[in-house]
């Protein structure tokens, strides 16, 4: 029983290691751009709301503890702990993606979107060019992660219904730790994420 | 949210036992708080204008804060050491993949017959953006390859394939 | 055996006649479709991997056939964009669905577990999702095949790639669906690697196949993901025009190139490295020798690895790419030489003074020896920053993979199929007609891929339609050495295949192998072993006498 919780948490990481692999070369074509880009990137950086940007760092952070308590509690059998938890992580996780909606909404509608689609800037604008790019990064690193968040909700969810059967308890709670690893590595990434795109540009 | 004090009297029973299932609450408050704390730093550092040094904070900030989330929320403090290589070896690999993008992209030097001079020094072709820079010098940028990648094939691989149709010639030895 | 097992029945074993083996343990087409057996999987990789083998095979064929005449009419049943779109096809049907496949998940999902004496691999559920992802990856690229084809080559280079018409996106993402499917079978290797070897199996004591796979197995977890997120990169650049790629919109295609090579180069190990595993099997075996130094190959797999991801930047040589970043990268490619290099020394080291048995397998082997030697050596000329200037992009460059990739991986595969093909199946070949063809398959790689080196350095490029005359001669013999290995292979397919119409003949171990899936019956049982094996002595010691008196015939 051990080994298999072991090989399955090893198993686990490999797959959070590919995870942050695939975010990984993200962040290095962002780099390598903003290096190129310096100006623009910090002209693009502006359009970003730093406030919810922070309102969502926060909503993802407690998500994370009350993940790591819901994995607490399953492991100590407390079911109905683990539940309220599970819930919590759950809402702040919808809360996140709704507060980021809102966020893409306001984008596309400044034409803000990249590529042949970016309209804020003439394209005859000097600045057009590196603002562009900066958005391109925005939306597919923020998509990216969003989808991994909603992905999550969803995992979240089928969790939750195994454990309102009464599926885990100390004995046998794989499943509530993995999807807990998970839960932490998108929150990991949203902290480099987080500065980067709307402190730093 | 009952389950609280339960878990702040087992830690209070149990001291130090971090790995041990029974405590925890406490501890996790605690890291939430410094995340919490560390979340501020980073978004007043970003008011102040340190320069270049602003990326580096951010980005030391944001490691510390990974840290705490691998370390306590992923259990990597009291698992396997194998896990954790695995989290730094990722790390070191894109470290990697950056230090030599950034190799060739900082050190180009333009071959063209206009001139051996680094291309950094002369800023992307078509661009003008050096005239309405506010900078009186123009900044040594990387020097990026802005045309199309026609010369770029590598071993194992040719960009576009063969302009086919019309007789080729073999390359001058 | 005894000394090799321990267990509580093993007399009792001796005893028991041909179980039920995992084949026939259950009927029907749904019990293969929902196996989580590591062995049926490994069985229905195979056949996969066979089946695109003869698709990337036809339009190798194809390919050669255009390349007979350089001066096509207008009216040339194959005209030029036919012809980019059949070495496309060529190159994506043999790197993604067949290389890369063909020994971790063929032969590895067969051999692996049982080499550990494992019941299973670590996950097996997850290993059949692997399969149906593979099998999904498979079904799309057929379809972007059959809705117009892709003439990008299997590189997908920007910016070609994001402005060509025909379904690249497709194909991308085919190649993305692909990865993850190599992801997971890597993820379960690893893990079966770490937690299921047997009792008093060290890290030392496992084969030497194991090694390597475990080597490739890291790569394609740390590697995968990356040309996975370029590959939805560049199908998002051709949805939407975002200009990450774009140089017009402010993008850079070299950063493609990098991105692309993080990946791709060692995903070159990702397939040579599982070859290297089965030589590593056959020589002892059929060499009756220790393997000398064993410890030094086992590292070396990993150190190949590793080193792998230092090099990516020498396919960039003339490609903009800065020039100290070319020095670094090619004085780090030489690096690769020298753990491969252990390799080749320590195989002929165990070969040397040894009992050589050439059957089928040692025959495979010994010409893997041969053209990877070659492939490897040829490769230093392309390493080095001058002379790669004037071979990029030359015959010589195809030469070159061809005979690691191919001369390497695909020869190490067939032998490594003749070799477990009694384990797999429990029936024996004929010897006779094996040998010829691989006779036939040695000397037709040859011919056909000899004379492309000597195109190469006499400047013939890649992948053009057209030639002058000059090079006629050599693209004639090149194409004849194309039927060569086409007829080779053919024999080979044909003389396995009818050794499956004889009733099961195979004993337990035919070659004397010392390794544990030949302590099992041939097929194994279901479970792969009677009971739990116990390890007791090092792998490949041929100095303590093997009893081989389990063979039931």
């Amino acid at each position: 029983m051990q080994q298999q919780f072991d090989a399955s948490k090893l198993g686990m990481w490999l797959f959070l290691a590919t995870e942050i692999l695939l975010f990984g070369v993200l962040f290095v074509g962002f780099g390598l751009s903003q290096g190129r880009w310096p100006e623009e990137f910090k002209q693009a950086h502006h359009h970003l709301d730093r406030v919810l940007g922070a309102f969502n760092t926060v909503v993802l952070l407690f998500s994370s503890f009350t993940m790591v308590m819901a994995v607490n509690s399953a492991s100590r059998s407390k079911r109905k702990a683990t539940i309220n938890y599970l819930i919590v992580t759950i809402l702040c996780a919808i809360a996140f993606l709704v507060v980021k909606y809102f966020e893409y909404s306001h984008k596309i509608h400044e034409g803000l979107l990249p590529g042949q689609y970016f309209t804020y800037l003439a394209s005859t604008d000097p600045m057009a060019k590196g603002n562009s790019v900066f958005f391109g990064f925005y939306f597919m690193m923020t998509g990216l992660h969003g989808f991994h968040i909603f992905a999550g909700v969803v995992v979240l969810c089928l969790l939750l219904k195994e454990t309102i059967k009464g599926k885990y308890n100390a004995a046998y709670y794989t499943p509530v730790d993995l999807v807990g690893l998970y839960w932490h590595i998108v929150d990991l990434i949203w902290i480099y994420l987080f500065p980067l795109l709307y402190l730093i540009g | 949210m009952q389950a609280t004090h339960h878990d702040s009297h087992h830690h209070q029973h149990h001291g130090e036992h971090a790995h041990h299932p029974h405590d925890g609450f406490k501890q996790y408050l605690a890291v939430l708080g410094a995340l919490l704390v560390l979340t501020m730093i980073t978004v007043g550092a970003s008011y102040l204008d340190f320069g270049a040094a602003n990326i580096v904070i951010a980005v030391l900030i944001a490691t510390v804060k990974a840290s705490l989330v691998a370390l306590f929320f992923m259990h990597l403090k009291d698992d396997n050491p194998v896990n954790a290589m695995i989290l730094v070896s990722c790390f070191l690999f894109l470290g990697l993949l950056l230090t030599f993008c950034l190799l060739d992209i900082d050190t180009r030097v333009d071959e063209s017959p206009t001139g051996k001079t680094p291309i950094s020094a002369q800023g992307p072709p078509s661009l003008g953006r050096e005239q309405t820079s506010t900078d009186a010098a123009p900044k040594p940028r990387p020097g990026w390859i802005d045309t199309h990648g026609g010369g770029g094939h590598g071993d194992g691989s040719s960009a576009a394939p063969a302009p086919a149709g019309q007789p080729q010639h073999a390359p001058a030895h | 055996m005894a000394d090799i097992l321990t267990s509580p029945h093993a007399g009792a074993d001796v005893h028991h006649g041909k179980e039920i083996d995992y084949i026939e343990a259950k009927k029907g087409i749904w019990s293969w479709m929902s196996t989580v057996d590591h062995k049926r999987l490994g069985l229905m990789y195979f056949w996969a991997v066979v089946a695109n083998f003869i698709v990337g095979g036809i339009f190798a064929l194809l390919v050669r056939i255009t390349l007979l005449t350089g001066n096509h009419g207008d009216n040339y049943f194959i005209n030029a964009e036919t012809y980019n779109r059949f070495f496309t096809l060529h190159g994506i049907v043999m790197v993604f669905l067949v290389i890369i496949p063909s020994v971790p998940a063929a032969l590895g999902n067969f051999v692996l577990p049982l080499m550990l004496g494992a019941k299973d691999v670590a996950f097996p559920r997850m290993n059949l999702a692997s399969f149906w992802i593979y099998i999904v990856g498979w079904t799309m690229a057929i379809t972007a095949i059959c809705l117009g084809m892709v003439d990008t080559g299997w590189t997908f280079y920007t910016p070609y790639s994001s402005t060509t018409n025909g379904p690249v996106s497709l194909m991308a993402l085919a190649a993305f669906t692909l990865g993850f499917s190599s992801i997971f079978t890597g993820i379960n290797f690893i893990a079966t690697v770490h937690k299921l070897r047997a009792p008093g199996m060290g890290w030392f004591d496992m084969p030497l196949f194991v090694w390597s796979i475990y080597s490739t197995s890291l790569i394609q977890v740390l590697a995968t993901p990356v040309v996975g997120i370029t590959l939805v990169l560049l199908t998002i650049e051709r949805a939407w025009g975002i200009g990450v790629f774009d140089a017009s919109k402010g993008g850079d295609p070299v950063l493609f190139q990098h991105f692309f090579w993080f990946y791709s180069h060692p995903a070159v190990y990702i397939m040579i490295l599982p070859g290297m595993a089965i030589i590593s099997e056959i020589i002892p075996t059929f060499s009756a020798k220790t393997m000398f130094g064993y410890k030094a190959v086992a590292y070396s797999s990993v150190a190949i690895a590793l080193i792998g991801f230092l090099v990516w930047g020498h396919h960039m040589f003339p490609s903009g790419q800065s020039q100290l970043a070319s020095l670094v990268f090619s004085f780090l490619t030489f690096l690769v030489a020298i753990p491969s290099g252990i390799k080749v020394f320590n195989w002929l080291a165990t070969m040397w003074r040894g009992n050589i048995a050439m059957d089928t397998p040692m025959v495979w082997a010994v010409s893997f020896l041969l053209l990877f030697t070659i492939g490897g050596l040829t490769g230093i000329f392309l390493g080095s920053l001058s002379t790669d200037i004037h071979l990029h992009d030359t015959y010589f460059v195809v030469a070159h993979f061809h005979y690691v990739m191919m001369g390497g991986t695909i020869t190490a595969f067939l032998g490594g199929v003749h070799y477990w093909w009694p384990k797999m199946f429990g029936r024996m070949y004929n010897e006779g007609p094996a040998k010829i063809a691989a006779y036939l398959y040695f000397i037709g790689f040859n011919v056909l891929f000899l004379s492309q080196f000597v195109m190469g350095s006499n400047g013939m490029p890649r992948r053009y339609y057209n030639y002058l005359p000059e090079f006629q001669p050599w693209h004639i013999a090149s194409t004849v050495g194309s039927w060569i290995i086409a007829a080779g292979l053919f024999l080979a397919l044909g003389n396995l295949l009818a050794s499956l119409r004889k009733p099961k003949d195979a004993p337990d171990n035919p070659w004397k192998g010392t390794t544990l899936e030949w302590q099992t019956q041939s097929p194994p049982i279901e479970h792969n072993f009677h009971d739990q094996p116990v390890l007791h002595r090092a792998p490949y010691d041929y100095r303590t006498p093997v009893s081989v008196d389990r063979e039931i015939h």
